[in-house]
């Protein structure tokens, strides 16, 4: 293994720069080293102005997504050894503005989450003092892996339905609704299909699976889709099923 | 709300359920879900068995906090610990569950009952994210993401709101409000080892320490004795709740050398693995001392021996333990031991605050680790801050909500205030030319400086040294070059701002850790090796003077029911 490694990093200062640019780093590579180690050498030796987010460096706050050799990646977990003698091109993820070299602007999904009421949903709720809603072991395993997101948005920069039709809500937030609709102790379903369905895009997705290839929690956001599609079929919204050119 | 962890998210849910017409205004300067709550991972400690009291949890944690925890906090604390954790339930948290589809409870270090709730060891990832969810149905409640608050407005005695940069453009706003929460957490990254997210730099306790609030038991740091070598990645304690073994280069279960009991094979309450933290990471560096830990790359650690534990429970119980150590060790804790050191994990200490989470400024409110009720004392237990984060968070919210409603608008000097503080984001950072000192060095001179003297065992001489540098650092960081100039998402003026509060809360940990001649808890003078109940059974307060100089005062322990006593774990 070489003791160095070249890193292409995207740089965009759009106060001094009209667009992107690449800047080549060389940064030591020991075997411990993940991509983030590399960019933070970058920032603390070599290059103060080299922005991007990061922090707990352990893969569960999903600040660190960027584009690693044209894949999306949580650059805390992501080895350099990967890339034997590299170089490791180093890119903001794909499908939304930049803000800043490898920052980009995720409104567009928090305002999407929102929207699928991610929340528990209850025709009645009971007092705190009664104690827990019982749920089985088996029960909980329905929605478990939905519950898993970390909010990465690495689904969505691999979404190519995203990228296409930006109206589309998305894997995660899709998935997040599913998280709910398979809780036993939710009673939500019915309001967040009527607010899945009146948006376009989830009849575009075609289960290539892009997302939950790329998901590091291993969620499944592909198969949330079909089944939210089968549920809405089912449902009696065949309207939705079609696109809309052909209703 | 400065902070949208665990903390200022169940303070904002607590004041827009108390009073709607409140307008709640979240400022983090990360979005609320990367917050360091989400990297916890054993539990939430609230009584939940038919075998267990209220009594019983409130003697483990005032014994596990060497009797520097106030008693009336503390008896507050597990009486409403269990209905924050069914709240949370009821939100939707997926905890783990028995068969019969209750909640589930494991043991925990230093805990005599069952009481630890659960959701797999990713408790405090679903905690975060059930609150930030929940948080997102109330209306009341705006966020400013990634929005870094500089400075409190204080004026009139009272605070009135607080001064802040918005990240993507680099603006500076004030940010008026009646009544202001800090919930912005600890401050491991003063250390250059730590479990810590990079967002974990003090930032709220020195926001209230330079408004003038004292920072109470700041000596107190916690080590967790199972971090990874390289990364610091925590390996959680509920491995050893689960039945994992800590043993030297021997393969010797040496905690039974240190009065932590005998080894048994399964896990025993308040014994040997399961003792307290603080003690398990003192006996780590005693084997140091003993030459029977193993020399690596990245210094001397031990082994966690999980192997017995077998595939099904590793899988079920500790998901995140194995995902992490196949990744970052690349050893399966199935077939492997893993090779764990201590690490810096919590501050017992922070913003001083009465049991309501009031700081001694009016409008001004902490809750979480960025504050020090105290509920921890000088050892915090594993899994009480999870639920302190709620418990407080809450409590925080309702009493803030109350002073906010009550609250007079006054003629006030906060434009002027915030006017200043503009120019000086300005002038200090982005016009300033020349400069010399390089920032990545100044803080690794106090990573050093502060592992040296404020570590697992401590030395008067070592301490004042150590004050002296950290007031050399203050100086040197007058003169820091930045690379970056620019407003957009200036990555680089954000980390000198939160070096210089790292500072000012570093100044603070060493002057009190100075000052307490004793031993106690995770506080251990190697030169004071006794705890001394007649001079220090009180609360250090830090308070920054005119001249930015750091004094000590004390505030006497509440005892309750509870006289202090020795610790006794396994006998």
């Amino acid at each position: 293994m070489p003791d160095r490694i070249t890193m292409q990093v995207t740089r965009y200062r759009p106060e001094e720069e009209s667009g992107e640019s690449v800047q080549e780093y060389e940064v030591p590579c020991p075997k411990d080293w993940v991509v983030l180690d590399g960019l933070n050498y970058i920032k603390d030796r070599l290059d103060g102005s080299l922005s991007y987010r990061w922090s707990c460096r352990m893969g569960v706050c999903g600040s660190c997504g960027m584009t690693v050799n044209g894949e999306p990646k949580l650059t805390c977990e992501t080895f350099l050894s990967e890339y034997g003698s590299g170089p490791v091109r180093v890119e903001p993820l794909k499908n939304f503005p930049v803000i800043r070299d490898l920052v980009v602007e995720i409104g567009d999904f928090m305002r999407k989450l929102v929207m699928v009421k991610p929340w528990m949903i209850r025709d009645q709720e009971k007092p705190v003092s009664e104690g827990e809603y019982l749920q089985t072991p088996n029960e909980l395993d329905e929605y478990k892996q939905f519950s898993m997101c970390i909010n990465c948005m690495l689904c969505y920069s691999a979404c190519p339905i995203y990228g296409l039709e930006p109206g589309f809500i998305g894997p995660a937030a899709i998935a997040l609704a599913q998280r709910y609709n398979l809780d036993s102790r939710d009673e939500g379903s019915a309001e967040r299909l009527d607010v899945l369905s009146e948006h376009d895009g989830i009849w575009g997705c075609t289960f290539v699976g892009e997302c939950t290839e790329v998901c590091p929690k291993h969620v499944d956001p592909a198969g949330a889709i079909q089944r939210y599609k089968l549920t809405a079929a089912l449902a009696g919204l065949k309207s939705f099923v079609l696109p809309r050119s052909a209703r | 709300m400065v902070g949208g962890g665990g903390a200022g998210l169940r303070a904002a849910i607590a004041i827009a359920e108390t009073d709607p017409r409140l307008r709640v205004a979240v400022v983090s300067k990360v979005y609320p879900m990367r917050s360091h709550t989400v990297s916890a991972e054993g539990g939430a400690a609230g009584v939940a068995r038919e075998d267990d009291s209220f009594d019983e949890h409130a003697y483990d944690t005032v014994s596990g906090g060497d009797w520097m925890s106030d008693q009336d906090a503390v008896e507050a604390f597990v009486r409403e610990a269990p209905q924050e954790l069914m709240r949370l339930e009821h939100w939707g948290c997926p905890w783990s569950r028995e068969s019969d589809g209750r909640v589930a409870v494991r043991p925990f270090g230093g805990m005599k009952k069952m009481r630890t709730w659960f959701a797999a060891d990713k408790t405090g990832f679903h905690l975060l994210h059930t609150l930030f969810q929940t948080s997102l149905k109330f209306p009341s409640v705006v966020r400013y993401d990634e929005w870094f608050v500089t400075r409190l407005l204080v004026d009139d005695g009272r605070v009135q709101g607080v001064v802040a940069i918005e990240l993507m453009s680099g603006k500076v706003e004030a940010i008026t409000a009646s009544a202001v929460i800090i919930c912005t957490g600890g401050c491991g990254r003063v250390f250059p080892f730590t479990t810590n997210a990079a967002i974990k730099n003090g930032d709220g306790m020195a926001l209230a320490y330079r408004a003038g609030a004292p920072l109470k038991d700041m000596e107190f740091v916690q080590y967790h004795p199972t971090g990874l070598p390289f990364t610091g990645i925590l390996i959680t304690e509920a491995a050893r709740a689960e039945g994992g073994h800590l043993i030297n280069k021997d393969g010797y279960r040496y905690l039974q050398d240190y009065d932590l009991g005998k080894p048994e094979p399964k896990p025993v309450f308040r014994s040997m693995e399961l003792g307290p933290r603080d003690r398990l990471s003192q006996a780590f560096m005693q084997e140091v001392a003993k030459g029977r830990t193993i020399d690596t790359e990245y210094g001397p650690v031990v082994h966690l021996d999980l192997r017995h534990l077998g595939k099904k429970v590793i899988t079920t119980k500790l998901p995140l333990v194995r995902e992490l150590c196949l990744k970052y060790e690349a050893r399966d804790p199935v077939t492997d031991l893993i090779p764990v050191r201590p690490v810096v994990h919590y501050m017992m200490g922070g913003i001083h605050t009465d049991i309501h989470g009031a700081t001694p400024i009016a409008g001004l409110f902490a809750a979480g680790e960025a504050a020090c009720v105290s509920i921890n004392g000088a050892n915090r237990l594993g899994s009480n801050s999870l639920t302190e984060i709620l418990v407080f968070g809450a409590r925080a919210g309702r009493a803030a909500a109350e002073f906010a409603s009550t609250a007079r608008s006054s003629e006030s000097t906060i434009v002027a205030q915030a006017k200043d503080e503009q120019r000086r984001l300005d002038h200090d950072f982005l016009r300033k030319a020349g400069g010399r000192e390089r920032l990545s060095t100044l803080r690794a001179e106090m990573h050093t400086t502060m592992e040296g003297a404020a570590g697992i065992y401590r030395t008067g001489d070592a301490l004042t040294r150590a004050v002296g540098e950290l007031r050399g650092l203050q100086e040197r960081s007058c003169n820091i070059a930045l690379d970056d100039h620019s407003r957009t998402f200036n990555t680089e003026r954000l980390a000198a701002l939160e070096f210089s509060f790292m500072l000012d809360v570093a100044e603070a940990i060493a002057m009190s850790a100075l000052r307490r001649e004793e031993s106690r808890g995770a506080h251990q003078r190697t030169d004071f090796p006794k705890r001394d109940d007649q001079r220090f059974l009180a609360h250090s307060l830090a308070f920054r003077d005119a001249d930015r100089s750091c004094r000590i005062e004390y505030k006497p322990v509440t005892i309750t029911r509870w006289p202090p006593g020795e610790r006794v774990y396994g006998r």
